[in-house]
């Protein structure tokens, strides 16, 4: 059942360009062309009584409830399939519909059982309500007649119960699973009155294809299909519109709550990026919230071996400012850092990068982001000018080619992967590059054309590949290109893919991809009247993220693919805030808007409104704060809301890092990995027990609203508020709008933003402002935001993790439904049953040679680390790729991640690690002493320092790989002294040039070349404007 | 030369013995050395003489039946193969008065030629509608169709022409023709015998209306208890597109048509033509609701012209001689001829075409020849398992759609059930219900729940409880059905049970007077949507 305060128009909105006019009950009416009957009655405030039909779904015409009356029209035409023609009279109410109606009620109730008042849905029953307004006063059919009364309920689903007895076969369960998540898993079994809803072969739920996202649950009119958490509260007494602190789709959901407690979280019909859909997290998966295990007190101790105490907020908040005013006092003022997290809201994420910037005095502020779509940051800014998703989600429904690239849609984002399914069925052709056969590649009435299943790493040379065909075939967009991108640029991109070391022939060795299928996918993208791209983390995590996100805008670019509807590049956020993460000026290099701190005019106006003077200098990235606490330079930190230990690669060098630190700052919803290694614990808030804003991946800023008081007492940002007073940087807000306020205030992009307008418009996308004032679904329509778009050669180089005899598998990572980043929340929800543990699937023939068997236990050994996973033999991977997901702590993925890392950002190679796979004898119980190396007796690499240079040495030379691929050797030189200024924090940028002095043996030639040119040189500075 | 003997394939022939009177004759003939040539024609349609062997002799085609295999030696023996008498010989086939009253114009051929040799089939006329089809334009073809009058045999009675017309006119860059050979009336068998007895002009019908309406595909939805007609039809299609019939560029029109059969799975529902449609996409069979009507908006969405066996199987010889010839037959807005298929309780059952209008009387007196039983006829079925009764005093009735329709009932698809006094009309009520039930797709709740509640109610009544109560519900149920139903098959469902209770009350345990209220509203159209004031005049 859908939320009671939202209203049902029967049958979908139509957006015909026609209006036509019609009389209903002696009321004219003007509706869209196409429009039922029944909506255009609905929408003048006519409601005829109906049961199959509901908004969200095309119409049926079952129930025959909604049977009217219209003039010259014979018999009863049922209002819900029948469209609006001009002139039509149409009487909704007559003696002879309400005999109709009253006896076909009387039909349902004579199959129903008589239970109302101690019935979970009573006072939210359609069925209920629809007795009630035909009058039906008595069933006159003998009782025992046949009847469903005695079915049995399914109680399998963890969220919801099936009660057949209750189902008056309406089909709008079964229709939502197949309309609007696109999964099949419901049909009707049997015939005539033996019709029954059956999950799949009439199993129970558990064990059908059921994903759980509750769209039969939304749709269901009765109590058939019902949320466990409403049978044991009762219905719900009032509501409040929210958005989902789950995945990037950021989808707007009601709470539905009795008291301070929630009854059930229900998609909002009119929230714009999920149009009432859900997933099973954000439907379901909001128990943590009141988990036992949540902290509700301050705690601080002085050292990590010493036990936990609980203290008042004040001592907590104080006895931090002292720890960082200190280590600033003996360590210097870049001692100390902050990382803001992509969960939080934007006002708190703003906060935090204000608290390092105004309270620190320095630019050390990061964010999570720099371990999945940094990248995405870097190459959509450089080719396009803004580090965004070109398009909004709708934009997918007039997608003719879809590409999907690395991204996990089903799992990953499934509100969106499920519009994207439904747009398949309409018949877009669709085109998948992953190494894994993922659930989009064939499902029901969904299927690639081309599934170019590639070897891990090898993005760049598919990109360049799939752009040899597209230039070398004449397919390119030639008019586009001239009008709205750098001619030079464009044609020595054009030169370079046209190389025939780019061709799919020459590649297929690389990526393991046959060159016909390349072909074949190229010329269905580049001839497609509208072509999307679609990516996720499985472009961004490698070691060439950043070249292959400028790859996938080159080859949009190029086939014309941009600055409208149905096309973009489109990244597919992972967290629920990361990209207003990003956008509130969480990197070390940029101010909110993404403008580079250089910036002179744009660092004034921040130092006029903060009274302080902002550092021009980039601070350090997260990798690099952990370099430096290795190194000693660096003391201190404040965490919100993110587990560095747990989700950061090589977790041993960051727990080691976080172990030489003097105080690290944890502001948390629960006990995690990381704060075994905190000197305070800030207890956080939950996403219900907060106002404020996320922003989802496609640009869209929506409302948070606070629906319970916060556990601990206080909302993340009045903490930061706290703290950044206690530091001696007073902050004072009386609520989050406020912060929107300053945002909007300091950021050209958000000028037009604010509460009561998000009041007004429920949501919107940015840039909002003067120009835009109820914000930008599509971007780049008529120009770049950095004018002319720009092509950049993207070389292909090979990831140096590579395979060899003693580690011959490729692992890569990705995840699963049920399941949401390290767990954190998931786990301490119902979704644990439904993904108990992490597993390694391996190609059986893999396993053959290795004599693993299905669900054996395995060592998994790679460079840096081994861990121990359970077997799962599938033929989803190809032969010498492994894959897992890592969900659950005491996995220990990360534990095996190499050091690599994205050349311009930073952003860790999580997909590419070389491993060896083995049987390991013994159960579960053997493991337990063979997980992983106690933190206490990790090796840390010895010499603190040297391994830091080595690795700016290994940075600056995947940099200078990069840059290698530049036609002239001068702009390439320049191309990466720029870069090193405008990313690296100054320590670092001395350090180097220090290393250079002194020999710099392992740079390669071209980069000491650059590092060279740079000394004395002033920051190139911010070369775009940001998205004024 | 070679004697000719016609042994039919018929399934009602077959069912009666055929193929071994067939096998009996080849092998007698070897055993006497005779060179005699057996044809498995089809059926004329008269049962009652079925399994009726024919020879072609020197008078004629001579009739002998019904032959039972034992026969045979003796017709040798009397030398039937001359034509000569024998107590089973029947005389010239074509002259057997319940066949030569007949206007056999769709049934020409049926039982004459061997249905599937294309020779036979242009021997006797046949493909001359196509090629007169294919000289004319998509318009002019279906302006003939439609000024013909065909209304379509299937049941509605919808003009043909106008369905047409509104295919030919709907833009579309892919259009289909649909046959509807699901016939799962009981009592009924006209689209069988076409299938069985002359496939090719069903065939040719098709195709004429596929280039009419500029349709590149076809489909016949063929029941899969019709597997002799499976067989015929498939050899027909085969040798079709063998010779040019079917396929790219038929008769050198340069138009192409390509035509398939879909086997349904037994669900009486996937006659409903939208639920066949659905069928033949490869889903439940469920009906679609209308509008879009298929002609717009069909099969995959496309345009579709969806007729019945018989309609098309009709075109051929309107296009052929004209729409004039075929409208000068029948009475109002009925033109032409229809077969008639009489079952049940009668004495000679079988097919009977002849032009519309004729009295329900004449079909079962003079051509059924009153009851099998010998007892007097009590009640009469019109229009299938849900059409209406009709007492012994109303078989005066006229055959055409406006006439039956007058009385409250249906022509339906044109099968006539006889029973004789014997019938528990009560029963036959229930049965009504009870079929509704068995057949709904479950989809529409007046159908789904109302079937199974109508059952029951009629119980109640036979059985005395609550009988005045239940009769008050029973006429609501049967008002929410015939209104509130998605289809025919729950709308058409009330028709036996009220005619039946208007007609038979005794049956019931009711008195004329208990039932009286039911009378005028009795007169309800055959879509299943009449008129408002039968439900709100009381």
């Amino acid at each position: 059942m859908r939320s009671r305060a939202d209203s049902d128009f029967a049958t979908p909105l139509r957006r015909g360009a026609a209006t036509v006019a019609l009389e209903i009950d002696g009321r004219a009416v003007a509706v869209p062309e196409g429009t039922s009957v029944i909506r255009a009655a609905a929408e003048a405030g006519i409601h005829v009584p109906k049961l199959c039909a509901t908004d969200s779904l095309e119409p049926f015409g079952s129930c025959r409830l909604c049977l009217v009356e219209i003039d010259g029209q014979r018999g009863f035409p049922a209002s819900c399939t029948t469209p609006v023609r001009a002139g039509m009279k149409v009487r909704t109410e007559s003696l002879a519909l309400a005999r109709l109606r009253r006896g076909v009620i009387e039909l349902y109730i004579s199959d129903h059982p008589l239970d109302c008042l101690t019935c979970p849905a009573n006072g939210n029953c359609e069925l209920q309500d629809m007795a009630g307004a035909v009058g039906l006063r008595e069933v006159r059919y003998r009782i025992g007649g046949a009847n469903h009364l005695h079915a049995e309920k399914d109680q399998s689903n963890p969220y919801f119960t099936f009660d057949p007895s209750k189902c008056i076969v309406c089909s709008r369960c079964v229709r939502a699973c197949e309309e609007v998540q696109g999964t099949f898993a419901l049909t009707i079994d049997g015939r005539g009155f033996s019709s029954v809803i059956s999950p799949g072969q009439n199993g129970p739920f558990s064990a059908s294809e059921c994903v759980s996202c509750g769209a039969c649950v939304q749709a269901c009119p009765t109590a058939t299909l019902m949320e466990k958490s409403v049978i044991a509260l009762g219905q719900p007494e009032h509501s409040v519109v929210t958005t989902c602190g789950y995945c990037g789709v950021g989808c707007s959901f009601r709470a539905e709550m009795k008291g301070d407690l929630v009854a059930r979280m229900v998609p909002n019909p009119d929230g714009h990026a999920n149009h009432g859909h859900s997933c099973i997290k954000g439907r379901f998966a909001w128990g943590y919230t009141t988990h036992p295990d949540r902290i509700t007190h301050p705690m601080i101790r002085k050292s990590i071996d010493q036990p936990w105490r609980e203290v008042s907020w004040r001592e907590a908040i104080e006895y931090a400012a002292s720890e960082f005013k200190r280590i600033q006092k003996e360590h210097g003022r870049g001692a100390v850092g902050g990382i803001t997290s992509s969960r939080c809201t934007n006002e708190e994420t703003f906060l935090v990068q204000k608290l390092v910037r105004a309270a620190f005095g320095n630019n050390n502020v990061d964010t999570c982001a720099r371990v999945c779509h940094s990248p995405t940051g870097y190459g959509l800014k450089t080719a396009f000018g803004t580090s965004a998703t070109t398009q909004d989600f709708d934009s997918v429904m007039q997608a003719d080619v879809i590409m999907v690239i690395g991204a996990n849609v089903t799992e990953g984002h499934p509100v969106f992967a499920a519009q994207m399914k439904r747009r398949i069925r309409q018949g877009a052709r669709m085109i998948v590059v992953d190494p894994r056969v993922t659930e989009i590649v064939r499902l029901p009435h969904v299927d690639a054309s081309y599934h170019l299943q590639i070897r891990p790493g090898t993005n760049v040379a598919l990109i360049n590949a799939l752009a040899h065909v597209v230039v070398t075939e004449g397919l390119t967009d030639e008019a586009f290109a001239a009008a709205r991108c750098d001619p030079h640029e464009f044609a020595a991109w054009k030169k370079f893919v046209a190389e025939p070391r780019n061709s799919p022939e020459s590649m297929e060795m690389v990526t393991g991809v046959p060159a016909g299928q390349v072909r074949a996918a190229a010329r269905l993208y580049a001839t497609a009247p509208n072509g999307a791209i679609y990516y996720g983390l499985g472009v961004t995590e490698h070691s060439q993220g950043s070249t292959m996100v400028l790859g996938i805008a080159n080859l949009a670019m190029a086939t014309g693919n941009i600055g409208r509807p149905g096309v973009g590049v489109n990244p597919l956020r992972g967290q629920n805030n990361v990209q207003g993460s990003c956008d509130m000026g969480s990197f070390p290099h940029e101010l909110s808007g993404y403008r580079h701190i250089s910036d002179e005019a744009v660092r004034a106006s921040f130092d006029a409104a903060w009274g302080v003077r902002v550092d021009p200098e980039p601070g350090l990235r997260i990798p690099n704060m952990f370099d430096a606490a290795l190194d000693g330079s660096f003391k201190g930190l404040y965490v919100q809301g993110e587990d560095v230990a747990q989700s950061e690669p090589n977790g041993q060098h960051v727990v080691a890092a976080l172990r030489a630190m003097e105080c690290v700052v944890l502001q948390d919803l629960f006990f995690n990995e990381t704060a075994k290694y905190a000197h305070v614990f800030l207890p956080g808030s939950s996403f219900l027990e907060k106002n404020g804003t996320f922003t989802n991946s496609e640009r869209r800023i929506s409302m948070v609203r606070k629906v319970a008081s916060p556990l601990a007492g206080k909302e993340d940002w009045e903490i930061t508020c706290e703290l950044a007073t206690a530091l001696g940087y007073p902050m004072k807000y009386s609520h989050p709008s406020e912060i929107m306020d300053e945002i909007a205030r300091l950021t050209p992009t958000f000028s037009g933003v604010s509460y009561p307008m998000l009041e007004r418009l429920g949501s919107v996308q940015w840039p909002c402002n003067g120009g835009k004032p109820t914000g930008t679904s599509i971007m780049h329509i008529d120009r770049f935001v950095r004018g002319k778009g720009r092509f950049t050669i993207t070389e292909y180089v090979p990831t140096e993790e590579r395979t060899n005899s003693e580690y011959p598998l490729i692992l890569t990572t990705g995840r699963i439904l049920s399941q949401y980043n390290v767990g954190t929340q998931t786990r301490r929800t119902l979704n644990e049953a439904m993904h108990v543990e992490d597993r390694l699937e391996i190609h059986p023939s893999d396993a053959e040679l290795r004599g693993i068997r299905d669900g054996d236990w395995l060592r998994v050994r790679a460079r840096r680390g081994e861990t121990r996973l359970r077997a799962l033999l599938t033929e989803r991977v190809q032969p010498g790729v492994v894959y897992t997901t890592f969900h659950h702590p005491q996995s220990h993925t990360n534990d095996l991640m190499t050091g690599h890392s994205d050349w311009a950002t930073n952003c860790p190679e999580f997909k590419v690690t070389a491993v060896q796979v083995a049987p390991e004898a013994g159960s579960v119980n053997a493991r337990r002493g063979n997980g992983r190396l106690d933190a206490e007796n990790r090796p840390t690499g010895g010499d603190a320092h040297a391994m830091d240079i080595h690795h700016l040495v290994m940075m600056a030379n995947d940099i200078g790989a990069y840059f290698a691929g530049y036609p002239s050797h001068g702009e390439a030189v320049e191309g990466i002294a720029n870069h090193l200024r405008s990313f690296w924090e100054a320590r670092m940028r001395h350090d180097i040039i220090e290393y250079v002095a002194n020999g710099g043996d392992d740079l390669k030639p071209l980069v000491r070349e650059a590092v060279l040119t740079m000394t004395g040189k002033p920051p190139a500075g911010s070369e775009e404007g940001g998205d004024r | 030369m070679s004697a000719v003997v016609y042994v039919p394939r018929d399934s009602s022939a077959v069912s009666l013995g055929a193929d071994a009177v067939a096998e009996a004759i080849r092998s007698e003939a070897a055993s006497r050395k005779l060179d005699v040539k057996i044809v498995r024609n089809g059926s004329r349609g008269m049962f009652s003489h079925e399994p009726m062997v024919e020879v072609a002799a020197s008078a004629g085609r001579i009739a002998y039946g019904p032959v039972a295999a034992g026969d045979v030696a003796s017709l040798f023996d009397s030398n039937f193969l001359d034509g000569r008498e024998h107590r089973l010989r029947l005389g010239v086939a074509g002259e057997i008065p319940w066949l030569k009253s007949q206007t056999r114009l769709t049934f020409a051929r049926a039982g004459v030629t061997d249905p599937v040799s294309l020779d036979d089939f242009i021997a006797h006329g046949g493909y001359l509608g196509l090629r007169r089809a294919i000289e004319l334009s998509a318009d002019e073809v279906i302006a003939e169709v439609a000024k013909s009058g065909l209304r379509g045999r299937g049941g509605a009675g919808f003009p043909t022409g106008i369905k047409w017309k509104t295919a030919l006119d709907a833009p579309a860059a892919r259009k289909y023709v649909v046959c509807n050979a699901d016939e799962g009336d009981s009592g009924t068998f006209s689209d069988r015998m076409i299938m069985e007895g002359d496939p090719f002009v069903l065939i040719e019908g098709i195709t004429i209306a596929a280039l009419a309406v500029g349709a590149t595909q076809g489909y016949i939805y063929l029941r899969s208890e019709y597997p002799h007609a499976r067989r015929a039809l498939s050899e027909a299609i085969a040798t079709g597109y063998s010779s040019g019939y079917l396929g790219a560029n038929i008769l050198g029109s340069g138009k192409s048509f390509e035509l398939e059969i879909r086997l349904g799975a037994g669900a009486y529902v996937c006659g409903e033509e939208t639920a066949m449609l659905e069928s033949i996409e490869g889903r439940r069979g469920m009906v679609r609701v209308k509008p879009p009507v298929p002609a717009l908006e069909g099969l995959f969405g496309k345009p579709t012209v969806i007729n019945n066996v018989v309609s098309f199987a009709t075109v051929p010889i309107i296009i052929e001689r004209g729409a004039e010839f075929f409208r000068s037959l029948g009475a109002g807005n009925s033109r032409g001829t229809m077969p008639f298929q009489l079952a049940g309780n009668a004495k000679r059952p079988g097919l009977i075409e002849v032009a519309m209008g004729v009295r329900l009387r004449e079909i079962v007196n003079d051509y059924g020849g009153g009851t099998a039983s010998g007892k007097r006829v009590r009640a009469v079925q019109v229009g299938g398992p849900l059409g209406a009764y009709f007492t012994e005093s109303m078989l005066d009735v006229a055959l055409d759609f406006e006439s039956v329709a007058a009385c409250g009932a249906i022509l339906g698809h044109g099968g006539i059930v006889v029973f004789d006094e014997t019938v528990d009309m009560a029963r036959m009520a229930r049965y009504a219900m009870e079929f509704c039930a068995l057949e709904s797709c479950g989809k529409c709740t007046p159908c789904r729940i109302g079937s199974i509640r109508g059952a029951e109610v009629i119980d109640d009544i036979i059985n005395r409880r609550r009988r005045r109560e239940n009769l008050e519900v029973i006429r609501d149920l049967c008002d929410t059905m015939k209104f509130g139903s998605l289809c025919a098959l729950g709308g058409l469902a009330p028709l036996p049970v009220l005619s039946a209770l208007r007609y038979f009350p005794g049956d019931f345990g009711l008195t004329p007077r208990d039932v009286d209220f039911i009378g005028a509203d009795l007169t309800i159209s055959a879509s299943g949507s009449g008129s408002t004031h039968a439900i709100a005049g009381r």
